[in-house]
């Protein structure tokens, strides 16, 4: 089912840029199939959680609202080249990924 | 799916080492989260209720919150958002557009070390004030910013 994660890192001044790329389709549960009228089901990622060598550094609620294959960018400062970072999400039908990447 | 591509490649910037990683963890017991999902505050319908389910009714204005994201969003299926903020010691940032059927969008807890700063793309479905409320030391911040929306992103 669900597509792999792609995951890049960057060290800026010391601090681990880090840039996510989720596979799913977000969907809102608002939308209409325009052909039956149906409404299509709420399918969205509720948590993603990122940490680097096993610390979390990232636990994030996520809503409906945030777009298709979401994309999420964020910077830890502590973080050294060749620290394991690690990210998972799960959605509201218990869907889960979890991809490792190193930082470089 | 192309556009998608670039944008990831853009973003990590030319030196990154492309890091594709497995997804190795599907058929991992579930794992404890630190924090159930916020349903009373992602179900709120009003920017005020959805402010008070996070605990932050009142929040201060502040200028250290800097909001990068166009002025007129073409597609309000995708819009990019940066939030980098100077309030020293941010706990957790969250993202609202105040005339979405459910304002709160996210809400990311920052821990060891993670700087205040957060980047992601939404959704919207009409012109709105965005608003991004950053907890730093206890306390409870808020910054506001008007997208205008050409064509929306949340209805069919």
């Amino acid at each position: 089912m669900a597509e792999p994660m792609k995951i890049r890192t960057k060290m800026v001044d010391g601090s681990a840029h880090v840039f996510v790329l989720m596979m799913h389709p977000m969907e809102t549960g608002q939308r209409k199939d325009p052909r039956s009228g149906q409404v299509f089901p709420a399918h969205f990622i509720q948590h993603v959680t990122a940490t680097v060598n096993d610390k979390p550094v990232l636990n994030m609620q996520c809503g409906p609202a945030i777009s298709k294959n979401p994309v999420i960018g964020f910077r830890v400062k502590d973080a050294r080249p060749g620290d394991r970072l690690a990210v998972a999400w799960e959605d509201n039908k218990g869907d889960k990924a979890r991809a490792e990447a190193t930082i470089a | 799916m192309n556009q998608l591509r670039r944008l990831i490649l853009k973003g990590g910037g030319a030196g990154g080492v492309l890091a594709c990683a497995l997804a190795a963890g599907l058929l991992r017991p579930s794992r404890a989260h630190a924090a159930e999902w916020n349903k009373a505050a992602f179900e709120s319908k009003s920017l005020a209720d959805a402010l008070k389910h996070i605990g932050a009714a009142g929040a201060a204005e502040s200028a250290d919150i800097h909001i990068k994201a166009p002025e007129v969003a073409e597609n309000g299926a995708v819009i990019p958002i940066e939030v980098t903020c100077r309030l020293p010691g941010a706990e957790s940032i969250a993202l609202l557009a105040e005339k979405n059927p459910f304002p709160l969008m996210a809400q990311a807890e920052l821990a060891g070390g993670t700087e205040g700063y957060l980047n992601t793309r939404f959704k919207m479905g009409q012109t709105s004030a965005v608003k991004v409320v950053v907890r730093a030391g206890g306390k409870h911040y808020i910054a506001s910013r008007e997208i205008k929306v050409t064509i929306g992103g949340c209805g069919g």
